[in-house]
């Protein structure tokens, strides 16, 4: 929001999406699989940013939105038989109902107690998944069929499980949010979220309920990152109690501070960073959660608006 | 005619001191009040009182007619009664212009203002001073520029009750000179209560002064009333300005 140069910023934005696309057709097959499982987390890491990086919040419970996106998705599909887009639309309604509820509650502290309040309904989310073990699997999840994982339009269908139709489906979603979130911060709304970051009181006395303004952010980072963990039930075919655990709480929290808090893109390179460090690491030693640990500290050092804020400080002011 | 804010017997106390003592006080529509009052004599909380950054311990506010001592701040302020800080804090990580845009994108929201905001961004940076300087973060311009911006901030909310805490603390003399044109410009369409501490810019600028001492009011009167009012140069005047 430093200046007024849209046409920039949405052809940038444009140009991410095209090479994303572009990608499908030349990375082999591993890569293509693991591009769709980045895309699909990066709209996790895009809600968690909406959130801390331009509100200022820093919860340390989104692991229960997302999950209440798989779960919403995939026990849907599970017990009721349900199908594909209407499987997503519930997981997105799990996570916005739950974030309005939790949103409700916890924005009466702020701060370190905001940040243990949202943990703690988090783990009593986790706990909950785990005490209904009987429809939820419990710790050992549920497969999804691949036959419940296919979309049928008139005559012809939609089949999830087949890469190309996986790694489409996780550019859609990951666009959609990308060019929503791009537009969230642009406007008037995104303007009150940035000036409750950097002074709420200020904020008050210019005639904004600032308590509102953070519950709608809430709402609407919980259904981003429900939408995220729908979509993660439906194209990869499993739902577990591990993505409702603390450390799919702090992921989306590294991959936002590695990418850049409060940039659009941020979150998507801090994903695909960490994604790779900790894939090309393991190759080489069963110690790679020390290099990628190393890695944190260095960019914490070194750039600590993480990679695109430190761009966009030296480079490119324009970013968004 | 109707005052356009009263209290009374507004009082506010913080553990065993009443920083603010019972007080009667009228603001007519149009007039440019200073209150001024020796350091510890409740300017700052009775103002805050007003403007809903604090709850009073008892007594009432009334604002054109409707009592809205329990309303919160931020509907005060859509009712018209913008507050501008004493101690400057515009968003210093945000642009000038962003800064102003808040205030303006809220009185559109509020159909208070009509267009763009953009025009009424400009048009408010432009009163100020500050037009040039719409694209520069707030932080980096000099602190007599971010008083300004924050005058630009209140102006920007359409206020009909514009309240300014000590306003030309810092200020340049060349920069009081354009501040108090800047006010009197104000006042054309908004009712003004500012808090000051310097006396010629009071005398200049108030068509009446309220003296504060001890969280009450001491004395009242037009500026040369209360240059003539002995008590208030013992209270007051005489002890800091002698």
């Amino acid at each position: 929001m430093r200046d007024a140069s849209p046409a920039k910023t949405y052809a940038l934005h444009i140009g991410v999406i095209a090479l994303l696309f572009a990608l499908n057709f030349v990375l082999p097959d591993y890569h293509q699989g693991l591009f769709a499982r980045i895309m699909a987390l990066a709209v996790f890491a895009m809600g968690y940013n909406l959130l801390f990086g331009y509100v200022g919040l820093l919860s340390l419970g989104h692991a229960m939105f997302f999950s209440a996106g798989l779960y919403g998705a995939g026990l849907t599909v599970y017990h009721l038989g349900w199908g594909v887009p209407e499987a997503f639309v519930a997981g997105v309604a799990c996570g916005a109902v739950l974030a309005l509820v939790i949103g409700l509650l916890a924005l009466r502290t702020s701060g370190v107690a905001f940040m243990i309040v949202t943990m703690m309904f988090a783990q009593v989310f986790y706990l909950l998944i785990l005490y209904f073990a009987v429809w939820t699997g419990g710790d050992q999840g549920l497969v999804i069929q691949q036959s419940s994982r296919v979309i049928a339009i008139g005559g012809a269908s939609l089949d999830l499980t087949e890469p190309t139709v996986r790694y489409m489906s996780a550019l859609a979603l990951f666009s959609v949010v990308l060019l929503v979130t791009l537009a969230i911060v642009r406007s008037r709304f995104g303007r009150v979220l940035v000036a409750i970051r950097e002074n709420e009181e200020r904020t008050k006395m210019l005639g904004y309920d600032t308590v509102a303004n953070k519950l709608a952010a809430v709402v609407a980072s919980g259904a981003i990152c429900a939408a995220s963990g729908a979509a993660y039930a439906l194209l990869f075919g499993y739902v577990g109690s591990s993505f409702a655990g603390v450390q799919y709480s702090i992921l989306p929290l590294l991959w936002v501070l590695l990418g850049g808090a409060a940039t659009t893109l941020g979150p998507l390179i801090g994903t695909l960073f960490m994604y790779y460090v900790t894939d090309i690491t393991s190759g080489f030693t069963s110690a790679y959660l020390l290099i990628v640990g190393v890695a944190l500290i260095l960019l914490v050092l070194f750039a600590p608006k993480g990679i695109m804020g430190s761009i966009r400080e030296r480079w490119l002011g324009w970013l968004s | 005619m109707m005052p356009l804010l009263t209290t009374k017997g507004l009082a506010r106390n913080f553990g065993g001191l009443r920083a603010v003592d019972g007080v009667d006080f009228a603001l007519m529509p149009g007039e440019i009040r200073a209150i001024i009052g020796p350091n510890g004599a409740g300017k700052t909380t009775f103002v805050s009182l007003l403007s809903g950054r604090i709850r009073p311990s008892s007594g009432m506010v009334v604002f054109d007619g409707a009592d809205i001592t329990t309303m919160p701040a931020y509907k005060r302020v859509r009712l018209g009664v913008a507050y501008t800080f004493q101690i400057t804090s515009v968003f210093a990580n945000l642009t000038a212009f962003d800064n102003v845009a808040l205030p303006v994108q809220r009185t559109l929201t509020d159909g208070r203002t009509k267009g763009q905001v953009r025009t009424g961004v400009m048009a408010a940076l432009e009163r100020t001073g500050l037009a040039d300087r719409a694209g520069t973060l707030a932080g980096q311009l000099s602190y007599g520029h971010q008083r300004l911006l924050e005058v630009a901030m209140g102006l920007a909310l359409k206020p009909r009750l514009l309240i300014l805490d000590e306003p030309t603390q810092g200020l340049a003399d060349s920069e009081i000179d354009n501040f108090i044109t800047l006010v009197r410009e104000i006042a054309r369409d908004a009712t003004v209560l500012l808090i000051e501490h310097n006396m010629p810019v009071v005398m200049q600028l108030a068509d009446r002064i309220t003296v504060f001492n001890s969280g009450k009011i001491l004395a009242e009167g037009t500026p040369e009333q209360i240059r003539a009012n002995a008590e208030v140069q013992d209270a007051y005047l005489g002890a800091t300005h002698g």
